[in-house]
């Protein structure tokens, strides 16, 4: 049944020599394994489709949901409801969206195969960034599902096409940013569904405590002030502006430097936790 | 080993040490391989051997003492060691969700082959490691002995000339230990050298060419399997009586009359007689005639690793007088189990 090592068959070795190898990854190498490991990611998704089931489903769901509950009693009427909703869906599916990134990689990293990656002479960080460069799909994914369920319900963004592809790039790449705190909360946490509990905790308050779906002027003064510092609602203020307007405003602006932020603070983190986990 | 210069050592670790709660720390150990070589590292379950080899391949912080791999500094240099070194692991470490040759062909492009070669050697590897007509299934589906051979090739693909295998058969069936065990030789013929954990004191046997024995973070014996069994004393009288009722009445003569610890064997009527001499065996074979103790057999044999084994990490204060107890002996015969 087996064949084994034959000797005598196997090619002949190329000897490492230590002296000539370099004492870390180059900056190409990491973004051709980060690229590998991206690829393994959407392998992953392919034979698990059921994993993209929040982004399929999500959008559709909660825009009209959201649209019909509260679109009377906000805006009056549910189309004059939309070009504030459909941003604020759009920022909160990629919250939710970034999530799923921290719990799989959890999950993935109780798998002996992330031994394996610990093992081999590659970037400490390509493991981590390679599923979020492969997640990059779900968040155009969610994106996209979104307005499109608000254009099928009425929503006429005042942006244009060029609005909309620059509100769609931003989501894509607030998801991508800020799944790097649930990329670090997977490598600290126990167990997925610490990740999951710790993530929900994190993301209701952020989502909620927005201007996703209410406008600001509404809310007691206390609450106003968290909302306005309250990242999520500078990016759903940014989309906002591109969707509805066109215009690439100082929200934007500021919601680009706040994923920045995120990235430089969060990335280190999880690459160093992970590093460290026995 | 003395006589080794620095530079041919494939590893060199003085003073390992690795804090813990309690279990699984390792406390000062060195451990010295050579090019070429294969030492296996034996220990019962929880006595610091993973953590050691986890240090030594970088996948660990080392708390104290100093290693180096082929020369490299583990703890200054790591991503030249991890260059150096092909893991496989206690659990088959390859990704559940992706065929065999998906697996070789994602590892491959990861230590950075070429696309082209990285096929080329997926391929190469699965024809030698008899997974070809697999190599489209997912993981999923395989056998434990198929994980652990598509494990080991993974850890081939770079040609790495240091390899360490940590328990490469716990848990496989005896042909697939078999197998495992002539794929180590043919790593061997190639020129690898081979750093290996085992429970299993027959695998040290046949592959190790020297054993370092670890008990509770500890280093307890080192040396050829040889040397280790003549450490116990250089050989062992198995005797088994015609009349199986006058067991006790024969060991309770050697103990008086001449002063052995013979223990009795699970066998009915045998019992085995250690002796410092293969001399001394003459001597008792006449104590026995002369009291009339007729045998049905006898045999003179060197002391098995076992005997080693449970003397060398039993409780270290009174090991001397307890391995020549019966309860000691019987338990040889299981020690596999018993210290698993």
């Amino acid at each position: 049944m087996t064949t084994l090592t034959d000797p005598a068959q196997a090619p002949a070795r190329s000897w490492v020599d230590p002296a000539t190898t370099a004492p870390a990854p180059t900056l190409r190498e990491t973004w051709e394994q980060t690229l590998s490991l991206a690829g393994r990611a959407l392998l992953r998704m392919r034979r698990n489709p059921e994993t993209m089931f929040d982004v399929v489903v999500q959008p559709l769901l909660f825009t009209a949901m959201f649209a019909y509950i509260f679109g009377g009693a906000i805006s009056g009427d549910v189309s004059s409801y939309l070009p504030l909703l459909i941003p604020g869906i759009l920022g909160q599916t990629a919250l939710t969206a970034c999530m799923a990134t921290g719990t799989q990689l959890r999950e993935d990293m109780d798998k002996g195969v992330f031994d394996r990656f610990r093992s081999l002479p590659i970037a400490r960080i390509a493991p981590l960034a390679g599923p979020a460069v492969a997640d990059l799909l779900r968040y155009a994914i969610a994106a996209t599902l979104t307005i499109l369920t608000g254009v099928l319900m009425g929503y006429r963004p005042g942006g244009g096409v060029l609005g909309i592809a620059g509100g769609w790039l931003l989501v894509v790449v607030a998801g991508w940013s800020l799944s790097w705190i649930f990329t670090w909360l997977g490598t600290v946490a126990r167990s997925a569904q610490a990740v999951q509990g710790i993530s929900m905790m994190i993301m209701f308050p952020l989502t909620f405590l927005s201007n996703a779906f209410v406008p600001v002027d509404t809310l007691p003064g206390w609450l106003a002030a968290f909302v306005q510092v309250n990242p999520v609602s500078h990016v759903i203020s940014a989309v906002r502006d591109l969707l509805n307007t066109g215009q690439v405003t100082g929200e934007v602006g500021i919601a680009l430097l706040g994923c920045a932020v995120v990235v430089a603070v969060f990335a280190p983190l999880a690459v160093r936790s992970y590093s460290r986990k026995v | 080993m003395t006589s080794t210069p620095p530079t041919d050592l494939a590893v060199d670790a003085r003073g390992l040490v690795k804090t813990f709660a309690a279990q699984r720390a390792v406390f000062g150990v060195d451990l010295q391989v050579r090019r070429g070589e294969v030492l296996g590292v034996l220990g019962p379950n929880g006595a610091g051997k993973t953590t050691m080899l986890s240090m030594l391949a970088t996948l660990l912080p080392i708390d104290g003492g100093r290693a180096s791999v082929l020369g490299v500094d583990v703890a200054r240099d790591p991503h030249r060691v991890r260059r150096l070194l092909g893991v496989t692991g206690q659990y088959a470490s390859v990704d559940e969700n992706l065929t065999a040759t998906e697996n070789l062909r994602l590892f491959g492009r990861l230590l950075g082959l070429p696309r082209a070669q990285a096929r080329a050697r997926a391929d190469e590897l699965l024809e030698q490691f008899g997974l070809t007509d697999a190599a489209g299934r997912p993981i999923s589906q395989f056998s434990g002995g198929m994980r652990r051979r598509l494990d080991l090739a993974t850890s081939l693909i770079s040609h790495p000339p240091l390899i360490f295998l940590d328990e490469p058969t716990t848990g496989l069936d005896p042909r697939t230990r078999g197998q495992m065990w002539d794929t180590v030789r043919g790593l061997v013929a190639e020129g690898c050298t081979i750093l290996l954990t085992t429970q299993y004191l027959d695998e040290a046997d046949q592959l190790a060419d020297r054993v370092a024995v670890i008990d509770h973070g500890r280093k307890v014996a080192e040396g050829t399997p040889e040397q280790l069994k003549s450490s116990v004393g250089s050989s062992t009288l198995q005797v088994r009586l015609a009349d199986a009722a006058r067991t006790s009445e024969a060991v309770g003569l050697l103990r008086e009359r001449a002063g052995l610890a013979p223990s009795a064997s699970p066998e009915s009527g045998a019992f085995s007689v250690p002796l410092t001499e293969p001399d001394g065996a003459a001597d008792v074979l006449l104590l026995l005639r002369d009291q009339g103790l007729s045998l049905a057999s006898a045999a003179l044999a060197k002391p098995s690793l076992d005997e080693v084994f449970l003397a060398l990490t039993g409780d270290r204060t009174t090991r001397t007088e307890t391995m020549r107890t019966e309860t000691m002996r019987t338990e040889t015969d299981t020690s596999t189990e018993e210290v698993a």
